[in-house]
């Protein structure tokens, strides 16, 4: 999943670690913490970068190469940073036979970026997600939680005009 | 709650209110109900998706505008399945069934039928617009073949409220089992009702049972696979939107057959609403201790928590799933030891599908031969498929096994639209196969499926018609196990990458003869050789493909073409002469110039250029432009 924001220092702030801290305190006792506080770091940070990895690590007493290991193995968990909105494609398979590609293809030529990638000023991110379930209404598309449907390729333009 | 009086006590104060909204009759008929009218607005992913929310919200504003806060209530409900006509809005007693609900139409509906009485009936679903009369939805072809159990309170009761569920005898079923059951008859009731998981494999439920009840450990624990991560499937979605409490009490006779007293839920994160739902839906419960500790005073405890996925597919595997809870990779692992010997935490676990547990209070209030009475001699009871695809009337159906694709399809589903021609439904998602016209008439269930190359699957039912290539098709479940598949074991690794690199060549164009006999040999070996279940699985597509479309196969490879007129690589575009007025839309178009023409003169496509992105054809007003 290449991004072509590649190279962003990492900018956490300090309120951001006091949830983080907060969150590992509540957590940990639990069995299988690991799971619940990467899903928290993220809603915390937005992404899973190493120094996040890290300050999980140093709170559970985790190794880091679990952490690292858990945190690339399941496609919710990203370690680069997302667009401040997240324009996602249902690739789900009633979603595809109604055309889902054709409206990935139009949002890359809209967006110039690939699937996978980041707008370089970090306004837009693009990925393809997993069936949302929505299969009435098929294709699909969301932008962080709004989600539009029963969408042809001429919709592409005007619902990203809406977000700029 | 300490004893069953209290429930029953609640119970008989909501059953008036409920019936209201099933037996279709005026309000004078319930005296516990205490509104004339209620209105129901579907409140599952896709209706909100669609704005049910806002229609929703308005409609409590105009009806407080006028006044009638008291005298009508507007409940949100789960999917009542016809999610192709959605936002969907129920009013009763007259069972009218509002489709596409827009909030501009709310201020007309609350004046002409709440408060004049007069249903408007160009905003009804048009099936159920008679001369004589609102015709019952139970009559339309939609409906009129369903049987609803695992789906018997979605789209009728408040999700969020148990009390409502309780109005529907809802915790009879574990107030019944830890009063009056031993652990041995509950699991007897499922094994004679024939239950068989829903997740797919259709393993016989009440034997994974039997089988961790004989285990003895100091910890058990009753698991629950919300994954969902069938590309397509909906129905447990469903279930935990519209109906979350139905499976709580399931997980709690569970734990008490089997001697588990905690339960978790393992359910994807890409569902936000089911989540939320049924957090709300435990702690209500909690609260009135049909979960904790002396649940009824009996001495029997049983708690649940949930886990969010996070993205994997292979988590649906009941292995990964629980290594999942246990916070690692999600990566199966060989069996023996079965998760009934040792499971989450290496304590005896079963695992069950959300629609199978959603059967399970009924089969125990009903009796098994209330369940073993449906169905087919070896798959009982119903089940619930989601519609997808080429068909007119997406959305949730639930109906016996036994139950023809020839039904589902064109009664139940509407046909297909545009008239085009049925090609092929796909069931079964990644791990399963096609189903051809030729077998129309099978009477689908467990056994029937997979002697046609199938499989039943966890009940996605994509609808494929004349405008899809088959060949593209598996070549579409291909890439996504090929991106799912957690690289453990090298059969899978390996073998789902090459059999994906053969159909690529193949849709390029680029095939040859000996690629299809080298494809059925690594799906033999990849079947084979999987550690889990999603390997063993990912052939499947392909395989069924080539079994009933093998033409398709030999007209991309011997005539490098596309009969569908979807593979890109393999199709050229062109311009009809007698068509052309050469009105230069097509050429202003075109992102490479490939067109050429001067105005009013024919205009001709250079192949070579062309990238086929398919803009000409879309701008072409006199429908001169073609592929082949």
């Amino acid at each position: 999943m290449a991004c072509t924001k590649q190279n962003v220092p990492f900018a956490g702030t300090k309120e951001q670690e006091t949830q983080l801290l907060k969150a590992i305190a509540e957590l940990k006792e639990e069995k299988g913490s690991l799971m619940p506080i990467l899903q928290k770091a993220q809603d915390i940070y937005g992404y899973l970068p190493i120094e996040v990895q890290t300050m999980i690590s140093d709170g559970t007493g985790i190794p880091l190469e679990k952490v690292y290991g858990v945190s690339t193995f399941y496609s919710q968990f990203s370690l680069q940073p997302k667009g401040k909105y997240k324009v996602s494609v249902c690739l789900g398979t009633a979603c595809y036979v109604k055309g889902a590609g054709k409206l990935l293809e139009k949002l890359e030529e809209v967006l110039g970026i690939k699937n996978g990638e980041c707008t370089p000023d970090g306004k837009f991110s693009l990925d393809s997600c997993r069936c949302v379930g929505a299969c009435g209404l098929a294709p699909v598309l969301l932008v962080n939680e709004d989600v539009y449907g029963r969408l042809a390729v001429d919709d592409i333009p005007g619902i990203i005009a809406k977000y700029e | 709650m300490k004893s069953l009086q209290e429930l029953n006590v609640i119970r008989d104060r909501m059953m008036d209110q409920i019936h209201f909204r099933t037996e279709h009759e005026d309000a004078s008929s319930f005296t516990g109900n205490r509104y004339r009218m209620h209105v129901l607005v579907c409140g599952g992913t896709g209706c909100t998706s669609s704005g049910s929310q806002k229609i929703i919200n308005a409609l409590e504003a105009e009806l407080e505008k006028n006044n009638l806060q008291e005298e009508i209530c507007v409940v949100k409900t789960g999917c009542y399945g016809l999610c192709a006509l959605g936002p969907i809005m129920i009013v009763y007693p007259d069972a009218a069934f509002y489709s596409m609900v827009k909030v501009e139409d709310i201020p007309e509906i609350v004046s002409e039928h709440l408060i004049n009485g007069k249903a408007v009936t160009r905003l009804l679903y048009q099936e159920t617009v008679t001369p004589d009369g609102i015709k019952s939805l139970d009559e339309t072809n939609f409906y009129k073949k369903q049987k609803r159990i695992a789906l018997r309170n979605c789209g009728i009761i408040d999700p969020e409220c148990i009390d409502e569920y309780i109005g529907t005898n809802g915790y009879q079923a574990i107030g019944k089992v830890v009063t009056e059951m031993t652990p041995d008859e509950v699991i007897q009731t499922l094994l004679d009702s024939g239950l068989r998981g829903r997740g797919g494999a259709g393993f016989p439920t009440g034997l994974k049972w039997k089988l961790a009840k004989g285990n003895d450990a100091d910890q058990k624990y009753v698991c629950c696979n919300a994954d969902e991560g069938d590309p397509g499937a909906f129905m447990d979605r469903s279930v935990l939107e519209g109906d979350p409490h139905a499976l709580l009490e399931a997980m709690a006779i569970a734990g008490y057959a089997i001697g588990a007293n905690q339960g978790y839920i393992y359910v994807r994160a890409e569902y936000p609403i089911a989540v939320q739902r049924l957090q709300i839906a435990i702690n209500q419960a909690r609260e009135y201790g049909l979960l904790g500790k002396n649940i009824f005073g009996t001495g029997f405890d049983f708690d649940i928590d949930y886990r969010l996925g996070a993205g994997a597919f292979v988590c649906g595997e009941e292995t990964a799933l629980m290594t999942s809870i246990e916070g690692n990779r999600g990566e199966p692992n060989p069996r023996p030891p079965f998760p009934a010997q040792k499971g989450l935490f290496q304590k005896p676990t079963i695992l069950n599908n959300v629609e199978t547990y959603a059967n399970i209070p009924q089969i125990i209030l009903n009796g098994a031969k209330w369940y073993s009475d449906m169905g087919t001699e070896k798959s009982k009871g119903t089940k619930v498929f989601a519609l997808g695809g080429k068909i007119e009337n997406t959305g949730l159906v639930e109906v016996p096994m036994g139950t023809t694709l020839r039904e589902i399809i064109e009664e139940i589903g509407g046909g297909i639209p545009g008239g085009k021609k049925f090609k092929a439904a796909q069931t079964g998602g990644p791990s399963g196969g096609c189903i051809p016209a030729e077998h129309f008439d099978i009477p689908i269930d467990y056994d029937n499926l997979i002697g046609i190359g199938s499989m039943m699957g966890s009940g996605g039912m994509i609808v494929l018609d004349e405008d899809d290539c088959m060949v593209d098709i598996a070549k579409f479940y291909l890439e996504f196990t090929v991106e799912e598949s957690c690289g453990k074991c090298t059969p899978c690794r390996l073998g789902t990458k090459r059999l994906l690199e053969m159909l690529e060549k193949i849709t390029n164009g680029q095939g040859c003869m000996e690629d299809l006999d080298k494809m059925e040999e690594l799906c033999l070996h990849i079947k084979a050789n999987s550690l889990c279940g999603l390997g063993q699985t990912a052939p499947n597509p392909v395989m069924s493909t080539m079994r009933y479309f093998r033409d398709e196969y030999e007209a991309h490879i011997k005539g490098k073409r596309c009969p569908a007129g979807v593979c890109k690589a393999l199709m050229s575009y062109h311009i009809e002469e007698e068509k052309c007025i050469g009105c230069t839309l097509c050429s202003r178009v075109c992102p490479v110039g490939a067109i050429t023409g001067k105005v009013k003169e024919k205009h001709v496509i250079d192949n070579d250029k062309c990238i086929k992105c398919g803009a000409c054809i879309e701008k072409c007003k006199f429908k001169a432009i073609y592929k082949k």
